[in-house]
């Protein structure tokens, strides 16, 4: 019987795989809302594996921020818009080739780099959920991506903002 | 019997003390979420200077011991009734959103610390000692939105639809000034573990987090009305614009269900007030994880001592206050309490980075 770990691991992917494949395609229903309820399913599904690599704190902020704020704000832009005609729409050919196309190409960039890179046999407890550690890296590290990060985060809100209120003074 | 449980190896021992722990607060969840119904009715009784329900007692005696068979009345009206489903909602989102709402209630109180220990000091009172424990906290309350705007969107009628829209709007920005509230709690502790939140109180009434930080306690307390959908900041079920708001179509059990999501929410957040601000298990004069059964036993009565009186505060505003206008509502969350925890924060990030120097 192989160790629990491993078995966890299986569950989380196949769950994360499924959920994901009938976000994007449900064979039973194309109603908006349950593909954004199945796309939080991914997002859960994947902070399980992310606990299963000891990393409490992105599996947390994956919750938190994905499943918990920006999936909430999906689901309420949907609910808002009524999108009727969605759930008529069937799946064109054009959208399948090109989704097909990007999906190839994205599982030759992962091939490329997972063959080159060396599996690490073991993480351990000994990294477990070093959020301290984290800070460090991205506030001395990479301070200047993180902060151009929050600096384009700052851009797009104005920019919101300014396209909501058409009539600024 | 208890002697042999020694020798099991650490693994099962774990197990068996894990699966103990969650069954027992589970249980004690529930108890108290009934008590709290009976408790709140009385409450609002004696505030509005009526009886209130006295009369339930054990069946086919006269001992009536405060209305406390009112729980069991209770439980069992919800049981009994019919249960209906109008034929316009969308089935399978209407049976699910009670139980979404359920299920994140009850999650948060897996990281509480609830006590010390009973006298075993590998064996800590807490469910799951994590260590980004408040983290897990706010991810697990941000999932509870879904049961409330399903339940909207699944009535598929006009006052549900309008009560999931409002509560997915108030929850979120709530959820904010909340997060924001905490993190001067965690830059004093210099953790995120809950059980070292409790460690840096214990040394009595005057360590409480609660002094040191008052204007996080605010927040955090009103911040908390509005994720439990109380009064005064209860919009997304306000009766006189909204009929029942989103659970207006549901009946029966699967009503019972959000109606014990909310009062379990509502001891979570009063766990995790008493945990945060207010020494968690540690009595007032302080002390040192238990090293016998009967400290241990103490430790847990205090901890349930104080979220009773969070909790008898939660139903004093509730009778006290009136509702607030949903405008004034968002305004007082994006416009005042954001700025006022962003404030705090760097207040407190000063005061800490000059006190290490």
């Amino acid at each position: 019987m192989p160790p629990l770990t491993d078995l966890l691991f299986y569950v989380f992917a196949g769950l994360t795989l499924v959920c994901g494949f009938l976000c994007v395609a449900n064979p039973f229903s194309r109603n908006p809302v349950t593909s954004a309820m199945f796309l939080v399913l991914t997002i859960v599904s994947m902070a399980g594996l992310f606990i299963l690599l000891h990393a409490f704190f992105l599996a947390a902020v994956q919750i938190l921020v994905y499943a918990g704020a920006v999936m909430v704000l999906f689901l309420f832009v949907i609910m808002l818009l009524d999108l009727r005609e969605e759930e008529r729409r069937r799946i064109r050919t054009f959208t399948l080739a090109t989704g097909a196309l990007i999906v190839m190409v994205i599982v030759g960039l992962l091939v490329r780099v997972l063959s080159g890179a060396a599996p690490v046999r073991q993480t351990g407890p000994e990294v477990e959920g070093h959020t301290k550690i984290l800070g460090r890296i991205l506030l001395e590290q990479y301070v200047l991506p993180f902060e151009v990060l929050s600096l384009l985060l700052l851009v797009a809100m104005v920019g919101v903002i300014l396209l909501s209120k058409k009539d600024i003074k | 019997m208890f002697e042999s449980v020694q020798y099991w190896d650490p693994a099962a021992q774990f197990v068996l003390f894990s699966a103990l722990k969650i069954l027992v607060v589970f249980g004690v969840t529930l108890v108290f979420v009934s008590l709290s119904v009976v408790a709140e009715r009385r409450v609002s009784a004696w505030i509005q200077d009526r009886v209130g329900p006295n009369r339930v007692g054990i069946p086919f005696t006269n001992i009536r011991f405060l209305g406390l068979g009112q729980m069991l009345a209770d439980g069992l009206k919800f049981l009994l009734k019919e249960d209906f489903t109008p034929n316009y909602v969308r089935t399978v989102y209407f049976w699910l959103a009670p139980a979404i709402t359920l299920i994140p209630a009850f999650l948060t109180l897996a990281v509480i610390p609830f006590g010390s220990t009973l006298g075993n000091p590998n064996n800590r009172m807490v469910i799951a000692n994590l260590n980004v424990g408040i983290l897990y906290t706010f991810g697990v309350v941000s999932l509870g939105v879904y049961g409330i705007v399903l339940a909207g969107y699944a009535s598929n009628s006009k006052y549900p639809f309008l009560g999931g829209i409002r509560s997915s709007a108030q929850m979120i920005s709530y959820e904010i000034a909340m997060g924001l509230s905490v993190i001067p709690i965690f830059l004093l502790v210099g953790s995120l573990n809950l059980g070292d939140v409790v460690g840096y109180q214990s040394g009595g009434l005057h360590t409480w987090l609660v002094w040191k930080q008052p204007l996080a306690f605010f927040i955090f307390l009103i911040a908390a009305f509005a994720e439990t959908n109380r009064l005064p900041f209860d919009m997304p079920e306000s009766e006189s614009e909204l009929i029942g708001g989103y659970h207006t179509e549901y009946s029966s059990m699967k009503f019972a269900l959000f109606f014990l999501g909310e009062y379990a929410n509502m001891i979570a957040s009063c766990s995790m007030m008493v945990t945060l601000f207010f020494g968690g298990w540690t009595p007032p004069w302080g002390a040192e994880a238990a090293t016998t059964l009967w400290a241990g036993l103490g430790h847990l009565a205090c901890f349930l001592v104080k979220v009773i009186g969070m909790m008898l505060l939660f139903i004093w505003v509730r009778w006290m206050l009136p509702r607030f206008r949903y405008d004034q509502l968002m305004d007082l969350g994006w416009r005042r309490f954001i700025p006022i925890a962003l404030f705090n924060i760097l207040v407190t990030a000063f005061v800490v980075a000059l006190w290490q120097r």
